[in-house]
């Protein structure tokens, strides 16, 4: 028995026979939800390449399952990391139903985790392009609705991610140039160069950035959100294991300060451009874009690391709620520009209050769970530039001009309704336990952020 | 004895075959003829890559496209005749492409040589044959929307990158992870085409 083997082969091979299974949805759904929990559960109580006593019966999980002549490895340093993914997987799968995601979400959904975890153990690991790609083109059947025409975000989804795996794959082959001759500075300079290319393409960074808020527009906003929260994480921890691996990388100051730069694009380009749309789905992809910026100015930071775990758990609440809010109205065929949605809020409070209250949370409003880590950033930021600090505001600022503009919508209409509660029990189930945790999460960071520390294991020498 | 063709008159056919297959998958308005295109384009690239790859790998190449031509094919066959939206393009279009090809093969021929200097072990039939791909894919993406049209170009283009990529990298896994790529993009292809005419469940 094997790590990669229960965490990659056995969720594989579930996706596929859910897949087949699919006709019954509540049952896939189960088992999607039931496995990923498991799997998470596994991950943080048993250890990797270690004896394991279970009174008489003695069993080992080996770290190494080889492949045609390669190796998929997980240690036990990476536990951590497929404790958060699996978590978050089974996270989304919970409500899948009641949001109606979709027949394939869940086996898809699965899939794609799958594949992201192979990509994370393959080795050599610039292989995990060619999984992440595989990962992207598994995602594409979730993010489209049947008997819908096809639009143009997701066509820029799949040409700019598949765009992206070329430039990583090329970077292989000159990195090897580049650890026997680091001096060669030409060399450095076209390896590093291919390298940032090809992650602006796959984190969707200014000006390839895009088909993210078409394409929230377009497609299922529950299914989109599980895709671009799993997929940005996930490509991001790949983007971190270059700088583990590379010391001439990681020894660089120009990469945190582009880093640094191109997390301020994005917080920018995300939280100005949300302040002026008027479509629901397109303020759920700049607030992505915003989250990515983030994580970027995060990395980008001597000690900013740790916040780039931290972010999870405050990102999957937000995102989970608002995105199972606007399914809500998806479900309801109900058009999701401003002037459809005057005065919804009085047929669904609970459903208004936390789209706003995770938008407010994303951009990192006091109280909310997304408030401690925002504000650790913005303190290290502002130790390292002022103007970086207040510009990174700015984006936040715009998110939160664009939640009130929302609200504002919401609460004002022609017609002045008597307020009641409509939403569905499920929904008010979820989204109440949704909105209870973001300000849980907000006012103890102390109690849930912590443990999220341990995912920087994965990376030895990375960590402080 | 026939590990890899190792001869190079192989290369000037396996260039013209790609040359021309892409310019017809740029100008080609039948998707039966585009198919034709794609598939003899990937006999080309099986031709490149069997310079740098054994021939039981090489094969591996040509054996993916048709099965993904053949995925496209059957993709747009099943898909109701109103609704692929077949681009008009005749005459101006096609002229405009055509200049657009003329440009982009002249930037490929004039940087080649350069470009095949800093590839140590890649020969300049690789780097032409590659770059052909890689211009005519993007090219394609950039002139297009419709799902089929974005599929052949990005196949295209993934085409070229695999003739460069075979000659830096030789493993059965990549060329099994490459091949499940090229696979993924044509079902992904097929499965935009058919999503519009598709019944919604409940």
């Amino acid at each position: 028995m094997n790590a990669p083997l229960v965490w990659i082969m056995i969720p594989g091979v579930t996706a596929v026979m859910i897949f087949l299974l699919r006709r019954w949805y509540r049952s896939t759904v189960l088992v999607g939800v039931f496995l990923a929990g498991l799997l998470s559960l596994l991950a943080w109580i048993v250890p990797i390449g270690k004896n394991i006593d279970l009174g008489a019966w003695s069993f080992k999980l080996d770290e190494i399952l080889s492949v045609l002549g390669r190796r998929f490895v997980l240690g036990d340093g990476d536990r951590p990391i497929l404790t958060l993914v699996y978590l978050m997987a089974a996270f989304w799968f919970g409500a899948a139903y009641v949001a109606r995601a979709g027949r394939m979400f869940v086996p898809l959904g699965l899939a794609v985790v799958t594949l992201l975890t192979a990509a994370l153990a393959v080795e050599p690991f610039l292989y995990a392009a060619l999984l992440i790609e595989m990962a992207i083109l598994v995602s594409v059947p979730i993010l489209l609705a049947p008997g819908k025409p096809v639009g143009r975000g997701i066509l820029r989804f799949v040409i700019l991610q598949t765009l992206g795996m070329p430039f990583i794959l090329f970077t292989e082959w000159m990195l090897t140039g580049v650890e026997t001759s680091p001096g060669e500075m030409g060399l450095v300079i076209r390896a590093s160069g291919l390298l940032g290319l090809g992650f602006m393409f796959l984190l969707a960074i200014v000006p390839f950035h895009t088909w993210v808020p078409m394409l929230a527009e377009d497609a299922h906003p529950y299914a989109v959100s599980y895709v671009f929260v799993m997929l940005s994480w996930m490509i991001f921890l790949f983007g971190l294991g270059f700088l583990d691996r590379y010391t001439w990388l990681r020894n660089d100051p120009k990469v945190y300060d582009l880093l640094r730069l191109a997390g301020l694009l994005m917080v920018m380009t995300g939280g100005v451009g949300a302040a002026f749309q008027r479509h629901l789905g397109r303020i759920l992809g700049f607030a992505v874009i915003a989250e990515i910026g983030f994580a970027l100015l995060a990395a980008g930071l001597p000690e900013g690391l740790p916040l780039v775990f931290v972010m999870l758990l405050p990102r999957a609440l937000a995102f989970g709620v608002w995105s199972l809010a606007l399914a809500s109205l998806w479900n309801q065929k109900q058009d999701m520009h401003y002037a459809n949605l005057q005065g919804i809020a009085r047929r669904m409070p609970v459903l208004a209050v936390a789209m706003v209250l995770a938008q407010f949370s994303v951009a990192g409003f006091p109280l909310l769970a997304g408030f401690p880590v925002r504000l650790v950033l913005w303190d290290q930021l502002a130790a390292q530039s002022g103007w970086q600090a207040s510009l990174s505001l700015l984006g936040s600022i715009g998110l939160i001009a664009s939640g009130l503009r929302t609200l504002a919508v919401f609460v004002t209409g022609p017609e002045e309704h008597p307020w009641k509660i409509t939403e569905s029990w499920q929904f008010l189930v979820l989204l109440g336990i949704g909105l209870t945790a973001l300000f849980l999460v907000g006012l103890f960071p102390q109690w849930f952020l912590p443990p999220l520390l341990n995912g920087l294991n994965a990376f030895e020498r990375l960590t402080p | 004895m026939f590990e890899t063709i190792a001869f190079p008159a192989v290369s000037f056919p396996a260039l013209t075959l790609i040359f021309i297959t892409s310019i017809l998958l740029l100008l080609g308005r039948d998707w039966r003829w585009i198919v034709a295109a794609l598939a003899l384009q990937y006999v080309g690239v099986f031709m490149l890559v069997a310079l740098s790859w054994p021939l039981e790998m090489a094969v591996v190449k040509v054996i993916t496209g048709w099965m993904a031509g053949a995925v496209l094919g059957v993709g747009v066959a099943i898909v109701p005749l109103t609704r692929q939206e077949e681009e008009r393009f005749w005459p101006s279009g096609r002229l405009f492409r055509l200049l657009a090809v003329g440009l982009v093969a002249l930037v490929i021929f004039s940087s080649s040589p350069k470009i095949a200097e800093r590839l140590p072990n890649v020969g300049l039939e690789v780097v032409l044959g590659s770059l052909i791909l890689i211009g005519n894919g993007l090219l394609n993406l950039g002139l297009t929307s419709h799902p089929f049209r974005v599929t052949v170009g990005l196949l295209t283009l993934l085409s070229g990158f695999e003739i460069l990529y075979a000659a830096l990298e030789v493993s059965a896994l990549v060329a099994g992870l490459l091949a499940g790529v090229n696979l993924g993009l044509a079902l992904v292809g097929a499965f935009l085409m058919v999503v519009p005419s598709m019944e919604v469940a409940d």
